[in-house]
């Protein structure tokens, strides 16, 4: 696709990752969505934009309010959307994800929405079929709306993203909101720190620009942002953690740590939230610095730019190969 | 600390001593003022003249006055095993060694892998006011080498470093995730190196006296096979590490290389072995079997080098008390271990007698060593520092009997040897805890 002429300056035909996406590109996905924030706070907050347009929400892993955040998208922009939960467990991986897609595939679909347990799945699916693709999350790998709707709500809050320091706490190394988010903060010009215990730091990851800390006060230190990720109930057994209670101790947000961030900081979850396990309940309902429902508000937002801007440019490659 | 009615030591002198520090390399003639529980001055000046200030003295009649000891790996039995040892009993065993601090081992019941043990033992210790007492925390969950115990929060109440004790960490996932952890908060993880799978059976060092004797053989792989896997993982998570007591020839070499390619490791070893070899076994003497096994004449000769050259950083007594129903059993059935409290000084100082090298040096190893690895304010007979101190006599002799050990079990290794060097007098913060007939 010839760049100068994408419609929206967004030359990709699927919304895969953060990763390879440019300055431009991210600053073209946020002004659109930017757009949508006002509309979805009116009381008729429907458009035509996707009117015809059929978007499936193809779910491997359970998700309640990523598949809504997509569905209300897909049906305020007048798209026609439908959800489809696969329960992955009880069939054979590999096999069904391909037979899954080439089946839908046959059914003309505009867009797909695929999140998957395995990272990689979304792209390996995305070559099997002519509909355009956004990665719903996939493994640890990527999950680019979720990156993209924090960036917009600290676009709103802070004014830019260049120069802010980040820091991302918790557990980095299953996250595939931490990759989205390094990359595309980093790519934005902040300058990002990452802070867990040395068993959730995957290795070689300070090569992703980052630097990485194993203390919360010290890596807080002077942050503008501070982002919780979820920690998993099932790595606190006693394989990455000791304990519930230890974690909470050393790594659970709360205000003693939070003092050495900047007085205004800004706390970010990407929910659901585990309340006294990665934060304290004061800090999450915490109602000047805490953005974490205005994240959610911004996600259907964002949604809504990507769905239209891949349903354009599908259009746009269809009139170019007349 | 003063406990149960004891009067607050106020000033006393330990004059005409030969001090010895191994932390700063004094080695003269002068004396140790203590204030209360600190040293207030180490220096030739403190001499008898102190008394006219109302000071009181002690004439330490020409006898070495030495930091008191810090003995790294101990196994008190209480809570659990009080039929073997208590707080109480290996207090004044250590007391007798001129052994000032121990760390002990989690391997009690209940396991120390919760804050509640922690304070439990150091609570006990401190009322008993006899050696100070600092736990090791568990490695993982009930000892059992599967969950990582929570270690940050052990180490705030209290845990100075941590291990599964007798038990190696033996999956190779748990501990890599288990050094990782604790490189977070920077902690300090201590290896029994024996790779179990090999070792299980095995009773004695594998070889023709096992052969002989019919025994069933630990091999010597067991112990560097562990040792070499741990070297890499200290490769892949940078964390410290720590071997307690080498055994074989091959361990020495294995960490003499790791460190020289600067890796975080360090190791200890035991009386027994640079002091006896599988020959002390004999006719099936049960008091001889311990954990690691001893070895051969070679690998002794082997632990003595490293010791030398420094490869070897510490000294530990290894103290594990067995009851007589444990010990007085067919050879094979027979529990291991040893206690060592009494005889880690003067096992210590064979190594000065057989000339290998001199008191201060010999001193280092049970003394300043283990102090700073363990981050233990101990073993320094400087201006500031707790009052603990051990006075000597280097030459007197003395045989070992398993009877007369203060030690609640008796099962000692060294039953019998003649010794050379006696512990004379012992202070702990400044209060004598411990005078010799």
């Amino acid at each position: 696709m010839n760049e100068c002429n994408a419609p929206f300056g967004f030359p990709h035909k699927h919304l895969l990752g953060i990763e390879g996406l440019n300055p431009i590109e991210i600053t073209a996905l946020l002004d659109r969505a930017e757009s949508y924030v006002e509309q979805n706070r009116q009381a008729d907050k429907k458009k035509a934009v996707l009117s015809g347009r059929t978007i499936i929400n193809l779910f491997f892993e359970d998700s309640t309010r990523t598949r809504t955040s997509f569905e209300l998208a897909g049906k305020r922009l007048g798209g026609d959307v439908i959800n489809m939960s696969v329960a992955t467990s009880s069939v054979k991986k590999g096999e069904t994800l391909i037979d899954t897609a080439m089946t839908l595939n046959a059914m003309h679909p505009d867009v797909l929405v695929v999140r998957h347990p395995e990272s990689g799945s979304v792209k390996l699916l995305s070559e099997k079929v002519n509909c355009a693709v956004i990665n719903g999350g996939d493994g640890s790998h990527e999950h680019p709306t979720q990156a993209l709707l924090d960036a917009l709500t600290i676009r709103r809050r802070m004014g830019e993203i260049q120069g802010l320091r980040v820091a991302i706490c918790g557990d980095i190394l299953h996250s595939r909101v931490a990759r989205s988010n390094i990359h595309l903060l980093t790519t934005m010009g902040a300058r990002v720190r990452l802070i867990a215990p040395r068993t959730l730091i995957p290795t070689g990851i300070e090569h992703m620009g980052v630097e990485v800390f194993y203390d919360m006060r010290e890596g807080l230190q002077d942050c503008d942002i501070v982002m919780m990720l979820r920690l998993q109930k099932e790595r606190m057994d006693g394989n990455y953690l000791p304990s519930v209670r230890e974690y909470f101790h050393f790594f659970g947000l709360d205000y003693a740590k939070l003092e050495g961030a900047k007085p205004n900081a800004l706390i970010m979850h990407p929910g659901p939230m585990n309340r006294g396990v990665e934060i304290d309940s004061e800090v999450a309902d915490d109602f000047g610095r805490s953005a974490i429902h205005e994240q959610v508000e911004m996600g259907v937002a964002v949604r809504m730019a990507a769905l239209e801007i891949l349903t354009a440019n599908l259009e746009h490659n269809a009139q170019r190969n007349l | 600390m003063a406990v149960k009615g004891d009067r607050m030591p106020g000033r006393v002198a330990y004059i005409n001593a030969r001090l010895l520090d191994p932390a700063t390399g004094l080695d003269k003639i002068g004396g140790v003022l203590t204030e209360g529980e600190m040293i207030k001055a180490v220096s030739p000046k403190v001499t008898a003249d102190l008394a006219l200030e109302g000071v009181t003295v002690i004439d330490c009649e020409g006898l070495c006055l030495a930091p008191g000891l810090v003995d790294m790996r101990v196994y008190l039995g209480e809570p659990g095993e009080d039929y073997k040892e208590t707080i109480a009993s290996a207090g004044r065993a250590a007391t007798k060694g001129g052994i000032t601090s121990m760390v002990c081992l989690p391997n009690t019941d209940p396991v120390i892998d919760d804050m509640s043990v922690v304070e439990f033992v150091a609570r006990r210790a401190r009322l008993q006011g006899l050696t100070k007492v600092f736990p090791y925390g568990a490695v993982t969950k009930g000892l059992k080498g599967k969950e990582i115990a929570e270690l940050g929060m052990l180490a705030e109440s209290g845990a100075v470093a941590f291990t599964d004790g007798f038990h190696p960490v033996a999956n190779a996932q748990v501990m890599r995730r288990a050094m990782m952890y604790a490189r977070t908060f920077d902690l300090l993880i201590c290896q029994h190196p024996e790779e179990p799978s090999l070792a299980v059976g095995g009773v004695m060092n594998a070889g023709e006296t096992a052969t002989r004797l019919g025994l069933v053989g630990i091999p010597r792989q067991a112990e560097i096979m562990m040792i070499e896997r741990d070297i890499r993982l200290v490769e892949l998570t940078g964390a410290r590490l720590h071997i307690a007591h080498l055994s074989i020839s091959e361990s020495v070499e294995a960490i003499r290389q790791a460190k020289a390619r600067g890796l975080p490791i360090t190791c200890d070893t035991s009386p027994p072995y640079f002091a006896l070899n599988e020959v002390a076994i004999g006719d099936y003497r049960t008091f001889a079997k311990l954990s690691p096994p001893l070895r051969e004449e070679t690998d002794r000769r082997a632990i003595v080098d490293g010791i030398i050259d420094g490869t070897i950083d510490c000294i530990a007594s290894d103290h594990t008390p067995q009851d007589e129903e444990s010990k007085r059993l067919p050879f094979a059935a027979a529990a291991m271990g040893g206690v060592g409290l009494e005889t880690l000084l003067a096992v210590v100082l064979e190594l000065h007698h057989n000339g290998h090298m001199s008191v201060l040096d010999a001193l280092k190893f049970v003394t300043s060593a283990p102090a700073d690895l363990l981050k233990l304010r101990a073993g320094k007979l400087v201006q500031g520092h707790p009052a603990d101190l051990v006075m000597f006599d280097l030459q007197r002799g003395w045989k070992v009997s398993a009877d007369k050990l203060l030690s609640k079990s008796k099962n000692t290794p060294f039953d019998g040897r003649l010794m050379q060097g006696a512990v004379t007098r012992t202070v702990i913060d400044g209060r004598t805890v411990f005078v010799a007939d």
